[in-house]
């Protein structure tokens, strides 16, 4: 069935509602990546079988949904029209959810979320603190949709915003729109959606191509994987009205093969949007048309840039080239293209539908509107949370997040991603938009921010993230190669106690190089986790040179495990455990630590239950 | 964008190095400093080839004020009015400790030796390894380009990433026209320790075994002379 | 295009890949990924194959797949083990978890068993941050990783 008016589209809407009755049970499984590993599968299957077998099948609806956010209590089940909300659910507690609340309308005590303070117990999700702090515009509604079910999407108002685009706004009034929302790119670089969209549409040319980038390669984000898991027509709606606007026909989402889930739900969107007329030929019957299609990327950290994407787009390896010439003017296979990220498309609707003045007051002068983040690292409550611009760190990590595990200190906190930078505690204050992060020598970048605690090396972090760009830089320019070569040379010394006082002025030229010569984005930003980690902890750096101390206990040249005799019960955890065979002793007897077979891996550390093994 | 609504043949006009100059409007920032006779390092360029932006040898500084910062000049188009600064200590030393990370990797490079006197570097504070090719390129482009071969590529990426034939095995595509030999910046005169035509300094040349790192006026201005290295055990 | 009953042994299995892109040269990742996971490997001749009819130099086929993380010109094991490096796995100890698993396959990250079984490859996040350290035995995601539960997750080789 097509549909080609805006009538059309508005009476389809209409009956999938009224064929919906809001009393009626329905229980929705997440389905997101951590709770599939946490085995919601198996959750969703025993519910499915739990229904049938008490022939409860045509009275209550079951959907896995996408990613919920709360992924540290995955896997996650809400029980409708109450909203009861259910973590760590397993498939054995299945058949108490069914009779106690789909048959008796009472929560199940135990499978209800405990605040950790109070020790109260929450029912509704929005009781709990997790979720009361956020402004969930963009994957608010994973909780609600089947990401395969077109007709959930336009249950929710779908495809209105693109109806109320093509009858009623002239393309240059979709632009100013989006210009006066000050939406700006959520893929890192902050550059305003509008103006970006303008200078691709006033670009001279016939063929225009409009990309989405789900190359979603920082390590520690996955808010990109959750949005088009979970809600990929909200992401075709924003490339759609894009492509209006700028005057595009042709589209591409270009995704991780690292994200079958994406892949396979956003091309079974496309599908669902060709067959209604959404997408393809004479879209909703207006006379313009455009059709999206999807590339899987290769596994490669460069190619979020816009010219490494596009390279890889044209079967070549995903190499940068100069933006001197802007892709709005030259870009894929030398035609005007507008690239913005997944999260950005999935802000254009919002904006759309509920107006840019209601957008532009949300957030901070300069920043607009929300931004997910994906808190994780050494927090409790590890997960996707969407918050308002201008939010500081404290309330993102101690009021969201629930502060760190294990009654230890923050560190600090590193926001954008491999080339963000480290954010020590003290500047925790800190309001969270593009400019104050960048001030603080950090960046917004996609979105990941990964807590740090005492127990964790900051020249380690360094070294990390210098050995992931190396890996991941494409190669091509000198500065990003070889550069990022030596700051590894340099920072591998430093953390095997081989370290020079003389290295640190090396570190810092090599970084301002890096930052002026690279050619692209991902070689600029390269030296940002040196240069914030050396400038706020600096004497971790002198600690482990002159010192030859590691503070945290991370680098294993410079730390030395020993069992102490006094602690030590002979409980044999420790010896059973060790990979190496260091450790030796007999029942109930101090168990002994051959420091030359010590690999120093940390396993008896972690494992004695009786603090008796020490790490100096 | 007021240069693309220029007519062909309307000059453009920027400054450079305070000096107001004249373009051609489809040039690039380096072929119109060159025009002027002005030295710009390049390792990566060649005029008959598609320009590549990867040696970076050839920044320049440009704009004024917050805006300032550095390019790449083969790649970047001559804009008009815009500030170039050519030789400005930014330029000078990024391009220095550009040059010193390529002298790191090709200590045996005559080519870089020479470029590392202009540029007065004297002293390498990385450990030297002893490859030969610098991938600026330069043989990819000019077998595509000139030869249409098409024959040797990139391979691999980052610190991987080497130039070479599909499977590195010989190539079908291969005329063995020795263009890409030809061009070649890096391995041309390599030193080869002895003999007059490739020694980059004479200090090694009647002396065994062949090092110069003993003579104190060692001529490549390395210290210590970096000119003889073979392996990298050597140097330590 | 050529015509189908002159392909070779690769084309057979090859062609109809190349034909679900129409053999456009901006689908040659699609395409690799494709013959990738037909062969679990990249064959030579089926690179060679594929840059005929894409028409572009081998040299380029070459260059991508040796460029992009997730191809390979060497058989795989017919399991995969991956073990995430991203952030937040390496802030709670992968690489601990990666050098168990080193230790009990008895071969380095990248590596092959000697009977074909175990390929071990570490990836760049996969985008289950909550759950880390994770390792991906095959499609399977493994929660929470510590080096005791390494053996548990791998068959004595």
């Amino acid at each position: 069935m097509r549909i080609s008016s805006v009538k059309e589209l508005d009476e389809l809407r209409r009956e999938i509602q009224d064929s919906r009755d809001p009393d009626r049970p329905r229980i929705t499984v997440c389905g997101g990546t951590g709770c599939s590993a946490t085995g919601c599968k198996g959750v969703a299957g025993m519910l499915r079988v739990g229904l049938k077998s008490r022939e409860l099948e045509g009275r209550v609806d079951l959907s896995v949904t996408g990613c919920h956010g709360f992924c540290e209590c995955g896997p996650i089940v809400i029980v409708y029209p109450q909203g009861i909300f259910y973590q760590r659910v397993t498939p054995e507690d299945v058949d108490e959810i069914i009779t106690e609340t789909i048959e008796h309308g009472k929560p199940v005590e135990r499978l209800l979320y405990r605040d950790p303070v109070t020790g109260e117990k929450k029912i509704h999700e929005t009781d709990i603190p997790f979720y009361q702090k956020q402004m969930r515009l963009t994957i608010g509604n994973n909780t609600a949709i089947d990401p395969a079910s077109i007709s959930d999407y336009l249950a929710t108002g779908g495809y209105s915003a693109l109806a109320k685009v093509l009858y009623g706004m002239a393309p240059e009034a979709v632009i100013e729109e989006i210009k006066r929302s000050g939406l700006r790119g959520r893929g890192g670089g902050g550059f305003p959606t509008g103006v970006k969209w303008e200078s691709t549409r006033n670009a001279p040319g016939d063929i225009k191509y409009v990309i989405c980038n789900a190359d979603e390669g920082d390590p520690g984000a996955y808010m990109d994987r959750s949005i088009l898991e979970g809600n990929p027509h909200s992401v075709l709606e924003g490339m759609i009205i894009g492509a209006y606007a700028i005057g595009s026909h042709e589209g591409y989402v270009y995704v991780r093969n690292e994200y079958p889930l994406a892949v396979a739900n956003t091309a079974t969107a496309i599908q669902q949007a060709r067959e209604l007329g959404l997408l393809g030929e004479d879209i909703l019957g207006s006379g313009f048309s455009f059709d999206i299609r999807i590339n899987r990327g290769g596994g490669a950290f460069v190619c979020g840039e816009s010219t490494a994407l596009m390279a890889s787009l044209e079967g070549k390896p995903g190499e940068p080239r100069a933006k001197y010439i802007h892709t709005s003017e030259k870009g894929l296979w030398d035609m005007p293209s507008n690239l913005n990220n997944v999260e950005t498309w999935a802000n254009v609707p919002l904006i759309i539908n509920r107006g840019s003045q209601w957008y532009s007051r949300i957030g901070t002068e300069s920043s607009k509107g929300t931004k997910v983040f994906s808190l994780v690292g050494k927090i409790n409550n590890t997960g996707l949370v969407e918050v308002p611009m201008g939010i500081t760190l404290r309330e993102i990590i101690f009021d969201i997040g629930g502060g760190i595990p294990g009654g230890r200190r923050l560190k600090a906190v590193q926001t954008g991603g491999p080339s963000g930078g480290c954010i020590p505690e003290a500047l925790i204050d800190l309001p969270v938009d593009y400019e104050r992060l960048a001030e603080v020598g950090s960046m917004m970048g996609s979105g990941g921010m990964i807590v740090m605690d005492e127990n964790t090396c900051m020249v380690d972090i360094a070294r990390y993230f210098t050995s992931f760009l190396q890996e991941e830089s494409c190669g091509k320019c000198v500065p990003c190669r070889e550069g990022l070569f030596r700051l590894g040379e340099i920072l591998t010394d430093i953390t095997q106690g081989r370290g020079r006082m003389e290295d640190l002025p090396i570190i810092e030229d090599l970084s301002e190089m890096l930052k002026d010569a690279s050619l692209c984005g991902l070689g600029t930003t390269a030296a940002n986790p040196v240069m914030s980690t050396l400038n706020y902890f600096r004497d971790e750096y002198v600690a482990h040179i002159r010192d030859g101390k590691c503070p945290a206990g991370v680098c294993r040249e410079l730390i030395a495990f020993r069992i102490d005799r006094e602690k030590c019960t002979g409980c044999g955890v420790c010896m059973k455990n060790c990979p190496s065979g260091a450790i030796t002793g007999e029942k109930k007897q101090t168990h002994v630590l051959n420091t030359e077979r010590c690999t120093k891996c940390g396993i008896c550390y972690d494992s004695c239950r009786f603090d008796a093994v020490k790490k100096e | 964008m007021s240069e693309k609504n220029r007519s062909r043949g309307e000059m453009v006009t920027f400054m450079l190095n305070g000096a107001r100059v004249q373009a051609d409007p489809g040039s690039s920032l380096l072929e119109a400093i060159r025009f002027y006779g002005l030295d710009i390092p390049t390792l990566c360029y060649d005029e008959g080839l598609t320009p590549y932006g990867a040696c970076r040898l050839c920044v320049v500084e440009v704009g004024s004020g917050k805006r300032e910062k550095l390019v790449a000049s083969c790649v970047h188009p001559v804009r008009e009015g815009l500030e170039v600064r050519t030789h400005s200590n930014r330029v000078l030393k990024t391009r220095k400790m550009i040059l010193e990370l390529l002298i790191a990797r090709c200590p045996g490079s005559k080519k870089l030796q020479d470029m590392a006197s202009e540029l007065e570097l004297k002293e390498i504070k990385f450990r030297p390894l002893n490859d030969d090719c610098i991938l600026c390129g330069l043989c990819v482009r000019m077998c595509e380009e000139q030869m249409a071969a098409r024959a040797i590529g990139f391979a691999g990426r980052g610190r991987d990433r080497y130039i070479t034939t599909p499977f590195d095995m010989t190539s079908e595509e291969c005329r063995k026209c020795g263009a890409c030999m030809y061009i070649c910046p890096a391995c041309e005169l390599r030193c080869q320790g002895t003999g007059a035509e490739t020694v980059l300094c004479s200090g090694c040349i009647n002396t065994e075994p062949v090092c110069a790192s003993r003579y104190d006026d060692a001529m490549c201005f390395m210290v210590p002379c970096l000119s003889c290295v073979r392996t990298p055990e050597d140097v330590k | 295009m050529r015509k189908k009953n002159q392909t070779t042994f690769e084309g057979s299995r090859v062609d109809p890949i190349i034909d679900k892109y129409n053999a456009e040269q901006g689908s040659l990742i699609s395409i690799l990924q494709d013959i990738q996971a037909e062969y679990r490997y990249l064959p030579r001749e089926a690179l060679e194959h594929v840059a005929r009819r894409l028409n572009i130099p081998v040299v380029q086929a070459f260059g991508v797949a040796t460029f992009f993380r997730a191809f390979t010109l060497e058989p795989r094991g017919r399991q995969l083990i991956h073990v995430c490096m991203g952030t937040a796995c390496h802030v709670r100890g992968s690489q601990n978890v990666l050098e168990e698993v080193e230790r009990k396959l008895e071969i380095k990250a990248g590596g092959t068993t000697p009977d074909g079984e175990y390929t071990l490859e570490t990836v760049n996040c996969v985008g289950a941050c909550a759950l880390g350290p994770v390792v991906i035995r095959n499609e399977e995601y493994l929660s929470h990783m510590t080096p005791t539960k390494v053996s548990g997750l791998l068959k004595k080789v």
